[in-house]
């Protein structure tokens, strides 16, 4: 008997006598075969969550049961390239289908046509576990993608041999104890499992991302989880954008989960012409691109971050640092909602059900510094940034806070300061760091030893600025003595000379650890002498005058090649101040 | 053989439904007719067993049900394009409402279009010059961008999208300009108000209008704008026209989303309009763009009326969330007498670094607007501290950019409803209003900018 449509509303549908019927199966419905999952089953009936506009579907129609979950094509070909929410590359979308997506389309995600040559690196003969690296492929300037033996699989090797072949080519025979298995040169995997791993181990090792305000006060690790709420027009996807052009990650996944088009076409047009920091090639040849954008079906929205997080974990398991951005989760979230609005539950806050919490921590708990499975020692990272949409800016909607209660690291944007176009607008009193203790030793090691203490020190001057700011708004600035109004100006150093960051300077945009370790020197170096030269009867009106107080704004275009001159500039801060010292004890 | 039900079971608002049918399919499009010849029109919702829902494009007051027969059309909602809609009026259905003679269609595009592919898409990244400064100046329109006005009752935005309209152009070329102006549940006046002036500029012979008013059906506003996109799509991916639509007021049509939702007994989600508003807003602004290998581009100028003033209502919240920044308008300039009442520090254009600069507008304008915008907003802390500590208690450079955030506003925001500035003009206004600040409080402009606009000074 054939399964058929018995109700159709909006991205659900809800058929009859479906065979096998399992939850999360994939069906095929209708002649033209949309893809969509089953999402529960009644009985005789199964609601299906369909990925594509079901406009023009009939009672009737009939639904096929592909008895699998929906899963992904793993191998060589995803970096550089552009996929839908669930896995269906964009390009040759475009190719059969013209500028708009028709419904039913049917796409891989990597093309069978195009040739690897994969280089053997085990021999017959030998054992192999899961996981092991069985050889590898030329993936891109940047990528060596390693095939590697496919999870629950164990035994001999009975053949194996390089030379070019496609992605569904066979390139080596495993002899295990059930059979021989084949291995290709792609996989598939269910995106709604985790793929396994040897174990979590510590996080040790900061993820730069080239923006001072984030790497210095609120490091991200490899490995680590953060979310950048903030209202719209606060500067959410820059700050992405910057993170995916500028990190340390070996990969990028970026996730254009219900967001604008255009923010798509941007990246696309953009990353070819940048050059990865780390590797001076173009951008493209570490990244890989989801989109889903706002105008498609809001069904494979809820898909796309499961799709993004499983390629970002194939990656990981080569022993790559991996970092997936989302943008946004709130759109994930109001796809849920809507799907459970359909299926008639019972709303939680705001109309989002209440499992929007768990299913929020289960992908977040996707990412993590892993050992992966094999039997040389490989270690590798998931870090996922996810942004969020909070209606109106207001932190305590459900997204926000179920959010918050899983990451540590908390980006907050703030439209005040989007207002007064500082930007990256992130909030340095409201935003947090958890991982600034893992990455103490690192620091110790890689930068200066008194990094943290310098960090900490400018954070107190913000905060006595805040505390000061409310005492000159309510009695005006001249009230303030000496001591305090150097003390605002110091933090206005900090925020206009440091933390503030233009990403569209080609000097200015990125900035390296190197470099903000010299930077928060020279800016310690001017706040302590500050401090020092008040105490010893300097005036306010002398130290602004300064004139090296005027270099310290020429910092940020200091070109990375140039670090020396940030040197002269704590040299000319130091011989300025000694002068001034000089003078008062003259005095 | 055409097919007539009689089986219309229940009628609710704009609802009905129709039993014992048989392949009804998703969005397609119904006809009814009534005992009496009367035709309304309608869109399958939804369809369980043998019974479709079907929503009606007018309510369903005084429908006869046992009497009435109903067809389905086995396609959705059409409209007929052709080049000769320009200067013609069409109602919420795409049907000629003017008087005038039946266009003779080219052909008929459903008006739910797929989405554009990402990859089909090309970046907007010509600058369009308005000729008001605060959005050439400050947040710059570009081509392919959507850009909405923020506006609130009583504030002027109908003569501000209108002078957008009369006045924009591109720099240095000379393309084929189209207008779509699309009405939804505005008043007989503000519509007539957007006709008169197009009619009185001559913009009329190019403009398209569809027109749903405040007491035509609340279904048909749904309709509206997808008629209006589907023919502004039509002009310029297949004509290559370069179209600007203006679309007023997004606000009533999300009262009109809410209606049907409620009636269909769907959950609510914030402030109880439906969860899946912010999708169906992406399902029209998103339609704004270009298009790779396509010389004609889409510019959307979506307009709504915030209730009660407030940016955070749901309605211009998922705007902001999918429009390529907002224009907002504020009261308390508009009170001070300041044509146009932009509030340019909660107005934001995404899209402005990729049309200024070099060869576009000036290579200083970037750094020349970040300036202006930090001086504004430290003149407005400035006059704000000064309100309350009294106007001597605030340090000299403080009193100076208080007095430069009044000159801002009453020379560089303020203009006239038939001024036309150039871009030069605009942006030597703003560093007319900037020079006389020392070069420590300029940090935004760099060096080399600086000394070009002190050059051309």
């Amino acid at each position: 008997m054939q399964g058929k449509i018995i109700k159709v509303s909006g991205a659900l549908v809800v058929a009859e006598n479906i065979m096998d019927a399992k939850l999360f199966d994939v069906c095929l419905v209708s002649e033209k075969e949309l893809v969509g999952e089953i999402i529960e089953i009644h009985g005789n009936k199964v609601s299906i969550e369909v990925y594509e506009n079901t406009d023009g579907l009939k009672v009737g129609d009939i639904v096929k049961n592909t008895q699998k979950p929906l899963s992904i094509q793993l191998g060589p070909g995803l970096i550089g390239n552009v996929f839908d929410g669930i896995g269906r590359s964009l390009n040759d979308i475009y190719e059969s289908c013209g500028d708009r997506i028709k419904t039913g389309v049917k796409v891989q995600t990597l093309s069978s046509d195009k040739k690897w040559e994969f280089v053997a690196q085990k021999k017959v003969g030998e054992s192999v576990f899961a996981g092991d690296v069985l050889g590898y492929v030329q993936e891109s300037g940047i990528i060596q993608h390693k095939i590697m033996v496919p999870n629950n699989v164990s035994g001999k090797l009975t053949s194996i041999k390089s030379g070019e072949f496609s992605v569904l080519d066979v390139v080596a025979k495993i002899k295990t104890s059930n059979g021989v298995e084949d291995v290709c040169l792609s996989s598939f995997w269910p995106i709604r499992i985790k793929r396994p791993f040897k174990k979590k181990i510590e996080i040790t090792k900061p993820l730069t991302t080239g923006q001072r305000v984030i790497d210095t006060f609120f490091p991200l690790a490899c490995g680590g989880v953060a979310a950048i709420p903030g209202p719209f027009g606060s500067g959410k996807t820059v700050v992405q954008h910057q993170i995916a052009k500028w990190s340390d990650a070996d990969v990028v996944v970026y996730v254009g989960c219900g967001e604008r088009g255009n923010e798509m076409t941007d990246v696309l047009q953009e990353f070819p012409t940048l050059l990865d920091p780390k590797t001076k090639k173009s951008l493209m040849e570490k990244t890989i691109l989801i989109a889903n954008t706002s105008d498609m079906p809001v069904a494979a929205r809820e898909a796309s971050i499961y799709t993004g997080i499983t390629i970002a974990e194939y990656y990981r398991d080569m022993g790559y640092n991996v970092i997936v951005m989302a943008d946004s989760t709130s759109r994930w979230a109001e796809a849920l909602r809507e799907m459970s609005g359909r299926l008639e539950e019972i709303p939680g806050e705001e109309g989002y059900p209440a499992y929007l919490g768990s299913r929020l921590a289960s992908f977040y708990e996707r990412a993590g510094n892993v050992q992966t499975l094999g039997q040389e020692t490989r270690v590798g990272s998931v870090s996922c940034v996810g942004a969020v949409s909070p209606q109106g800016g207001d932190l305590s909607e459900p997204v926000s806070q179920a959010t918050l209660r899983i990451v540590k690291v908390f980006w907050g944007l703030s439209s005040s300061l989007a207002y007064k176009r500082h930007f990256p607008a992130i909030d340095w009193l409201i935003s947090y760091s958890g991982y600034v203790t893992n990455l103490k030793s690192y620091y110790a090691q890689n930068l200066s030893y008194e990094f943290l203490d310098r960090k900490n020190l400018l954070m107190k001057i913000l905060q006595e600025e805040k505390e000061l700011d409310d005492v000159v708004s309510l009695m005006g600035f001249d009230v303030l003595g000496d001591k305090d109004k150097t003390t605002l100006d110091v933090a206005k150093i900090i925020r206009e000379d440091y933390l503030h960051q233009n990403a569209f300077d080609e000097i200015d945009t990125y900035t390296s650890l190197k470099k903000q370790d010299k930077m928060l020197k020279c800016v310690c170096e001017f706040a302590c002498q500050a401090k020092e030269a008040i105490e010893k009867g300097a005036t306010y009106e002398q130290i602004i005058d300064l004139p090296s107080r005027a270099l310290i704004g020429t910092m940020k275009y200091t070109k990375e090649e140039e670090l020396e001159k940030i040197d002269d500039i704590i040299s000319a801060i130091k011989s300025d101040f000694l002068m001034l010292n000089k003078k008062e004890e003259k005095e | 053989m055409i097919k007539y039900y009689k089986t219309i079971k229940e009628a609710s608002g704009s609802i009905i439904l129709v039993s014992d049918i048989k392949g009804a399919m998703v969005g397609e499009l119904v006809t009814i007719v009534e005992k009496n010849g009367g035709v309304r029109y309608g869109k399958v919702l939804e369809i369980y067993d043998e019974t479709a829902v079907v929503e009606l494009f007018d309510s369903a007051n005084s429908l006869n049900l046992q009497e009435s027969k109903i067809r389905f059309l086995g396609k959705g909602l059409e409209v007929g394009v052709s080049k000769d809609m320009l200067g013609r009026v069409f109602n919420g259905l795409g049907k000629v409402s003017d008087g005038g003679p039946e266009i003779i269609p080219d052909k008929f595009i459903d008006v739910n279009q797929g989405p554009i592919n990402p990859v089909a898409r090309d970046y907007p990244n010509e600058f369009i010059q308005t000729g008001i400064s605060a959005i050439d100046g400050l947040n710059t329109l570009v081509r392919g961008q959507k850009l909405p006005i923020f506006s609130a009752s009583g504030l002027p935005h109908s003569h501000l999208a209108s002078q957008i309209v009369r006045q924009s152009k591109v720099l240095g070329e000379n393309e084929q300009f189209a207008i779509v102006f699309v009405a939804m549940g505005i008043s007989n006046d503000d519509a007539s108000y957007f006709l008169e002036d197009f009619k009185k500029t001559g913009a009329i012979k190019n403009t398209v209008s569809v027109i749903n008013l405040a007491s035509d059906s609340s279904v048909e506003r749904i309709s509206a704008p997808r008629i209006g996109l589907t023919i502004a799509e039509y002009l310029a991916f297949e004509l290559d026209m370069q179209v600007l639509v203006v679309m007023t007021d997004i606000t009533n049509y999300a009262e009109s989303l809410r209606e049907i939702s409620s009636a269909r007994d769907e959950i609510p989600a914030r402030r109880a309009y439906p969860g899946y508003m912010y999708t169906d807003f992406a399902s029209l602004y998103e339609r704004a763009g270009r298009v790779k290998g396509k010389r004609g581009s889409i510019t959307q100028i979506p307009i709504l009326t915030m209730p009660d003033d407030d940016k955070t209502h749901p309605i211009p919240d998922l705007t902001g969330y999918i429009t390529e920044g907002q224009i907002m308008l504020s009261r308390d300039l508009y009170k001070k007498g300041i044509y146009p009442p932009i509030d340019v520090l909660s107005s934001l254009s995404r899209l402005k670094d990729k049309g200024i600069g070099q060869d576009k507008t000036k290579s200083y304008h970037s750094d020349l607007l970040n300036q202006l915008f930090y001086a504004y907003s430290r003149g407005k802390n400035a006059k704000n501290l000064s309100i309350i500590l009294g106007e001597n208690a605030i340090s000299t450079m403080d009193k100076k950019y208080a007095k430069f955030s009044d000159n801002f506003e009453n020379q560089f925001i303020n203009q006239g409803e038939y001024e036309n500035k150039s871009i030069e003009n605009t942006l030597k206004t703003g560093w007319k209003l900037l020079k006389d600040f020392p070069r420590g409080e300029l940090k935004r402009i760099k060096d080399k900018n600086l000394n070009i606009l002190l050059e051309e000074d």
